[in-house]
């Protein structure tokens, strides 16, 4: 068997989302991207870049502030047979648009019967940490999570930033990614490729023995950075990131767990009825209780607005330090 | 083309409209009689909007529609037998059961969707039109929306991006005078609906909808407009349901005379007295009897159907 040596480069986290947008255009004349400021602006976060310059104002769509409308849009595109990529510029601004991502996108094929499929993406950028404050810095996976007939995708690093864009778009039904803002100028290898994420594969970031952290979106690299100075302390941590919320790879995380026999859940959302919750139970359900060693504990960002002043806003979300203090507590007390 | 003097067109436009009131007939009989669940939003007294509309239609055009959506369905070519069939839950149903009246669509028609949700269909409808505009396409994209929608959000943005983009998209405004309770005096400060248009810088024209030849002549219009890339345009047409809102409306905001008024302004009758000239009585009798036939079949193999089976329901969450 030959070994295959992908060759990968350094890119951004949004220098990889472009390539994926790039790649997909040139591959399926279907796909189009259409949002706010996505064109000569080149994105609110420079994403699009110079995408305007290589696919032209007919694919790289600027609309007018019209969330509803834009996703609206996107379905009936989708409907009629067209791969539409949207950019909503803060993933808080979803709220504008939950009509037609939740009851009509999320919905059509299932209250068809099957009959038609609506293979749109929404990408937008999720999180605090740029001191936009309570309306410019949510994390609204769960929300999305919760609706039958969606996929939810939380790219942290810059190659899965491609590689789950690419899934998401080849992927027949609407598929949310929500990219985190603080993560758009992380570099780290990115292949050449465009080859596509399997969606519901989690990546073990990081292999250890005494707990397993299971972190989203920029709460992995903390976690990986929280995990460093843990062993440095004698503490070995798996770092677990499930990158697809929806599908979910229950089995990676349960399976690792039942390793380590500690789980602690790590995210940036406020804790009430987030993600962690269904991480949770998941592991809870699962063999893996039997396993256990200490009660599952969750690390997640407090009940509250994210609020501006920047020494509040850090407070709100969990920090590198809070996770080595809760991942310290949990092998220690258990 | 002339609905009035062609006997072609005439007997298509008669046949359909009585197919559609013996459809939404029947269906307020199995309510009635316990054989139907859910909820009904019946367009009695409003069939000559679709008819004219579908006939200034070709196949390859897309229709988004409406919760009062059986007309619309109709109109464009769906079976009959596999509407009643979602109707009464049934696995043959075009929904497989899991849509019913409010979210009947017939994609091999072009109908891409009846919605729950009342401006739900027109940013879909502007998107439908994106595409076909993206494809470099012919085809124009009908938005069938009821006066309640004109006032959410969803309506607004839609029609904008239509008209910015110069998208092939007819905007049809089935103004039935009530969204849900609230008459169209009391929601709107314009005279006419179809005065929204100017806003978004497109013609807007307000047609008698219980004459299916001028919600014809208007669409066809507006659909060469659209074909030949000059956008969109909005078409109010005026018309009024017979019955409530729904399975739930007691009718409480509306008066007896205001209701016989408009019922003596039914549009399938007015269209009989009209082509006297062109269709013989016998003629008109036959697509009387057309349209009773076909929904009686309907009726007929829509019961013979299986059920809907639970056995897939959560296969259809997901494509594949």
């Amino acid at each position: 068997m030959t070994a295959v040596v992908e060759q990968t480069r350094t890119l951004t986290y949004a220098e990889a989302v472009r390539e994926a947008l790039a790649q997909a255009m040139t591959a399926d004349e279907r796909v189009f991207l259409l949002g706010e400021d996505v064109g000569t602006y080149g994105g609110a976060f420079g994403v699009t870049g110079d995408l305007v310059h290589r696919f032209g104002d007919e694919r790289i769509r600027d609309t007018p502030i019209s969330e509803l409308g834009i996703v609206g849009a996107a379905v009936g595109a989708a409907l009629a047979g067209m791969r539409p990529v949207v950019e909503i510029q803060f993933s808080d601004f979803t709220a504008q648009a939950m009509d037609q991502i939740v009851n009509q996108a999320a919905k059509i094929h299932f209250m068809l019967g099957g009959a038609a499929t609506v293979p749109m993406v929404l990408r937008a950028p999720a999180g605090s940490g740029t001191g936009a404050a309570a309306q410019h810095s949510q994390s609204l996976e769960a929300w999305f999570a919760h609706v039958p007939g969606l996929k939810v995708v939380m790219p942290a690093t810059p190659a899965d930033a491609k590689a789950l864009l690419l899934a998401a778009i080849a992927d027949p039904n609407p598929v949310i990614v929500l990219e985190h803002k603080l993560l758009y100028k992380q570099s780290g290898p990115v292949p050449e490729a465009a080859t596509p994420a399997r969606l519901g594969e989690a990546a073990v970031r990081r292999r250890g023995t005494d707990l397993t952290i299971v972190a989203t979106g920029v709460m992995v690299p903390r976690s990986l950075e929280a995990a460093d100075e843990l062993a440095a302390d004698g503490i070995e941590a798996s770092v677990v990131d499930p990158r697809s919320l929806k599908p979910l790879d229950g089995k990676s995380i349960v399976d690792d767990v039942t390793r380590t026999g500690r789980a602690l859940l790590v995210q940036e959302a406020p804790k009430t009825a987030g993600f962690m919750a269904e991480i949770a139970a998941t592991i809870g359900e699962s063999p893996a209780f039997g396993h256990l060693r200490a009660p599952i504990s969750r690390l997640c960002g407090l009940d509250v607005p994210i609020p501006y002043a920047p020494q509040l806003e850090r407070a709100a979300v969990p920090q590198v330090a809070d996770i080595v203090r809760a991942a310290t507590d949990l092998v220690r007390r258990w | 083309m002339d609905l009035i003097g062609n006997a072609a067109a005439a007997r298509q436009a008669l046949v359909t409209m009585w197919t559609i009131r013996r459809f939404e007939e029947a269906v307020d009989d199995l309510f009635a009689r316990g054989l139907m669940h859910g909820t009904m939003h019946l367009s009695i007294g409003q069939e000559a909007v679709p008819v004219g509309a579908c006939l200034a239609l070709s196949d390859g055009d897309y229709i988004t529609s409406t919760h009062r959506g059986h007309g619309h369905c109709i109109a464009k070519g769906a079976r009959l037998a596999d509407m009643m069939a979602e109707l009464l839950a049934k696995e043959t149903g075009y929904c497989r059961g899991r849509g019913g009246s409010m979210h009947i669509a017939d994609v091999a028609t072009g109908n891409l969707g009846a919605n729950g949700i009342v401006a739900g269909g027109v940013p879909i409808a502007a998107g439908a039109g994106l595409a076909v505009k993206m494809r470099g396409g012919s085809e124009v994209v009908v938005s069938f929306f009821g006066d309640g929608a004109v006032n959410e959000g969803a309506w607004h943005e839609g029609v904008n991006l239509a008209a910015i983009w110069d998208l092939p998209v007819v905007f049809v405004c089935e103004n039935n005078h009530y969204g849900m309770s609230m008459s169209v005096s009391r929601a709107f400060r314009v005279k006419q609906l179809s005065e929204r248009a100017a806003a978004y810088g497109i013609p807007g024209v307000t047609v008698d909808g219980n004459d299916p030849q001028a919600v014809h002549d208007a669409v066809t219009d507006a659909v060469a407009r659209a074909r030949a890339g000059e956008g969109p345009t909005l078409i109010e047409a005026t018309t009024y349901r017979w019955k409530g809102h729904s399975k739930s409306d007691k009718n409480l905001y509306r008066t007896r005379e205001e209701i016989e008024q408009w019922r003596e302004r039914d549009p399938i009758a007015r269209f009989e007295q009209r082509v006297a000239a062109t269709l013989e009585d016998q003629e008109i009798q036959s697509c009387r009897d057309e349209a009773r036939d076909a929904v009686r079949a309907a009726v007929r193999a829509a019961h013979a159907a299986p059920d809907a089976s639970a056995d897939s329901l959560t296969e259809a969450v997901y494509a594949r």
